[in-house]
């Protein structure tokens, strides 16, 4: 099955600078996918580009099985999109703006727009420059989610949300997910991605750096390990003691590593043992620290 | 204050462009009339010839005001102290309101308010800013007057009449940013506050002259340059500054940020079934600066139109004025030769409509607000042509109220109802012209979008060329190249072909901009 969202190579530069510079992404139908990376990654630049708002130097991208370019509002009737900066139109009210998209995308369902202001308990009749930063993005979620659109692009969309509004927003993109429409979920909150998204990319300098599942990410990374020991166990080359309080260790062990390195914590003598896998936020950090160090 | 001076500093940053761009028109315009009456009145007789004819006509009263000295320098103070000076309170509000409450509305004072930045920091700079370029006007002014040979009290005068213009209008600015909500609204309470005292002070120039009195710009008359200078007279508008300024100060102290005196209301919960459209939203957002458009093309249009028929009993005999109107008009009616002259600079103006409307285009473009349209199933062709249909129907309906309101005044004042349509017509001749300008913006935009402003400068390139090019005699092919060099004059003059010719322009200079911007990044 053709993917919703592929994307091979992309290069785009403005002036000198390059924003991205060979960035893959492929989004399979019915999945949610996060799209993490720091700020400048790229990730507003390749949402622009599947939007057609800009245009690609060079590499493909296909979206929904068009060209973003030349098929661009056919495709946007099939696409709804929230911003990651979103303004409003000072002098039309917030119902009057979900109205309006939903209208140009080719109609909103009003039950579901009526559920929704209610859900975010957001007030229609302010105008738009009355409205603060978090009521400016329901508006824009409101007016996403209200369509009927196949495709669910949202670039940072709760970066303005109180935690209730937050839960809200990961109700809905579940019902969306549910009702199989694809979501593309660009964020900084990686505990919204791990907790909506099925498959994630992250991208740094305008490349991609990690792309798959979090069960596989996670593979590709190290394991922490804590231990309460009896004898000081020997790990050297098997994996990286990040603390070591007499008797208690904590270790971060490469997939590869984790039976050879059990083995000798065993022979140290375990009294007890815990094990997790990296959160989200350690595989991010990870790549972040990296990003540092280059610079 | 704390702040005040960085803030000062951040002003003259921003406004790098903007502010000499300003005066060097302003100063330069005021400069080159001197000079140019100078060589062109430099004998007493043809001075008095101006005196006697074109300077005591309603229409020319109205527009400028009354001549106090038949010098030189008389004829250049009157000439420049009607509109110049006027366009100097205009950019004095509009850098007082950019400084504040444009910048409380896009949230940048909250930002900067933080820090360690008095409250009254802002307001504090941005009069600064208004008075300090009023200064440098005035000096500018005073400076050029003087150079050209003129007297140097009166040039002085003449500076003065800037530099308190610029002042009264900096403090209307600071009052109507407190008062307004919107950056766009409080210019509109000091753009209408400027109109209706240049509307007092010309009703009373060419009628009641007490009326004159109550204008700020009346004040800058009869500062008399040139014809034994009344200095008492800047203390008047002193006074007028203080009082608005501590008003300003007072309202600030008392409001929260980001909020006004007047508070804004709810709308509607859901939008009306005939938002569904670009067009629909382009006419939504555009459709009350149009209204404010209209209404003054209508009541300038009534004050032009019923002074038309006085035009030839003013004058009487006097040839050189005959001459001289007919050389801008063209034509063998007095009173055809004026409408023809007030639709040309109708015309101009309308061109300034229509580049505004269609920049809006790129004001949608960087306030983010295209891109959320653009996401939908709207095209960018689709999306632009809504605004410039907007813009080119626009201009033809403001050209409309104009020909309308003067050719009915016209039509009453002469019993005569076939007036009506010939001075329509006259006004509706003119959008070709405007369109060109308005489509040379689009142009802009989709080329060269960060160069949009450059369509202001073609507006006052071919208002120059308006002004100057019959009196410096400048060469047909410089002429020729302003768009307004060909339109008709009407009423009276042949009726040619070029209105059809200019449309089509204006059309390749819009499809030029459409294709172009299909193919540009956008947002």
């Amino acid at each position: 099955m053709m993917p919703t969202i592929e994307i091979k190579d992309l290069v785009k530069t403005f002036g000198a600078t390059r924003a991205l510079d060979g960035l893959d992404l492929s989004v399979a139908e019915g999945e949610a996918h996060g799209f993490l990376g720091p700020n400048g990654a790229g990730k507003s630049t390749t949402i622009r580009i599947l939007l057609g708002l800009y245009r690609a130097d060079s590499g493909t991208a296909r979206l929904l099985g068009g060209d973003p370019w030349r098929d661009a509002t056919s495709l946007h009737r099939r696409i709804a999109y929230m911003p990651g900066d979103v303004t409003l139109w000072p002098n039309l009210t917030g119902g009057e703006v979900i109205d309006l998209l939903g209208r140009l995308r080719g109609g909103l369902d009003a039950r579901r727009r009526a559920r929704l202001i209610e859900r975010f308990e957001l007030d229609p009749t302010k105008k738009g420059r009355t409205y603060s930063k978090g009521n400016r993005q329901k508006v824009a979620l409101v007016a996403a989610l209200a369509s009927d659109a196949d495709l669910l692009i949202l670039d940072e969309p709760t970066s303005g949300l109180d935690p209730l509004m937050e839960q809200v927003f990961r109700g809905c993109i579940r019902e969306e997910r549910d009702r199989g429409r694809t979501v593309l979920l660009s964020s900084h909150i990686l505990g919204e991605v791990e907790a909506l998204c099925d498959r994630v990319t992250i991208v740094r300098k305008g490349r991609t750096i990690e792309s798959g599942t979090l069960d596989e990410l996670r593979h590709l990374t190290r394991t922490t390990v804590e231990a309460e020991v009896t004898r000081t166990p020997d790990l050297d080359g098997l994996a990286h003691v990040v603390q070591a309080h007499g008797r208690r260790v904590r270790l971060e062990v490469d997939s590869a590593h984790l039976q050879p390195a059990l083995e000798r914590l065993t022979a140290a003598g375990v009294r007890s043992l815990i094990s997790r896998p990296p959160t989200l936020e350690e595989l991010f950090l990870r790549h972040y620290g990296d990003d540092e160090r280059d610079a | 204050m704390s702040g005040t001076r960085e803030l000062v500093r951040l002003a003259l940053r921003r406004d790098r462009v903007f502010l000499p761009g300003w005066l060097a028109f302003l100063a330069g315009a005021v400069v080159l009339t001197g000079s140019s009456y100078s060589s062109l009145y430099a004998t007493h007789g043809s001075r008095r010839e101006v005196v006697e004819g074109l300077g005591s006509t309603p229409a020319t009263l109205a527009l400028y005001g009354r001549i106090y000295s038949d010098s030189v320098g008389g004829l250049t103070a009157w000439r420049v102290l009607g509109i110049a000076v006027a366009l100097a309170g205009l950019m004095s509000f509009l850098v007082v309101v950019r400084h504040t409450r444009a910048d409380e509305e896009s949230g940048r004072t909250e930002l900067l308010g933080a820090g360690a930045v008095d409250r009254r920091a802002p307001l504090a700079a941005a009069l600064i800013v208004a008075v300090g370029a009023g200064v440098a006007l005035g000096v500018l002014v005073a400076a050029g007057l003087i150079a050209i040979g003129l007297p140097v009290a009166g040039s002085l005068a003449v500076g003065a009449a800037f530099l308190a213009t610029g002042a009264m209008f900096a403090a209307v600015g600071a009052l109507a940013a407190q008062v307004a909500v919107f950056g766009r609204s409080a210019n509109a309470i000091a753009g209408a506050v400027l109109g209706a005292a240049y509307l007092v002070r010309a009703i009373g120039d060419a009628g009641p002259h007490r009326l004159s009195w109550l204008s700020p710009l009346g004040w800058c008359q009869q500062l008399r340059p040139y014809a034994g200078e009344r200095w008492w007279l800047l203390a008047l508008a002193a006074a007028l500054v203080v009082p608005l300024v501590a008003a300003a100060f007072v309202l600030l102290d008392r409001r929260d940020l980001g909020a006004g005196i007047v508070a804004p209301r709810p709308g509607p919960p859901a939008a009306a079934p005939s938002l569904r459209s670009p067009l629909a939203l382009a006419w939504r957002l555009q459709r009350g600066p149009l209204a404010v458009w209209v209404a003054s093309f209508a009541i300038v249009g009534v004050a032009l139109g019923s002074l038309a028929n006085d035009i030839g009993s003013v004058i009487g005999d006097s040839r050189a004025v005959r001459d001289a109107l007919a050389k801008i008009g063209g034509q063998h009616g007095l009173a055809d030769a004026y409408l023809a002259t007030s639709m040309s600079a109708f015309g101009l103006i309308a061109a300034v409509y229509a580049v505004q409307a269609i920049l809006r285009l790129r004001a949608e473009e960087t306030g983010g607000h295209a891109e959320a349209l653009l996401a939908t199933g709207v095209s960018r062709t689709r999306w632009t042509l809504s605004h410039a249909a907007i813009a080119a129907a626009g201009t033809l309906a403001i050209l409309a109220a104009a020909g309308l309101s003067a050719g009915g005044a016209h039509a009453l004042q002469t019993s005569n109802a076939t007036q009506l349509g010939r001075v329509l017509a006259a006004a509706l001749v003119q959008a070709p012209a405007a369109w060109i300008l308005g489509a040379v913006g689009l142009a802009l935009f989709g080329l060269a979008p960060r160069l949009t402003a450059a369509a202001w400068a073609l507006i006052a390139l071919c208002l120059l060329l308006g002004q100057l090019g019959p009196v410096l005699d400048l060469g047909r092919a410089l002429l020729d190249a302003s768009p307004f060099t060909h339109v008709p004059k009407l009423p009276g003059g042949a009726f040619t072909a070029a209105p059809a010719s200019l449309t089509a322009v204006a059309a390749a200079f819009g499809a030029a901009g459409v294709a172009a911007l299909r193919r540009r990044d956008l947002g």
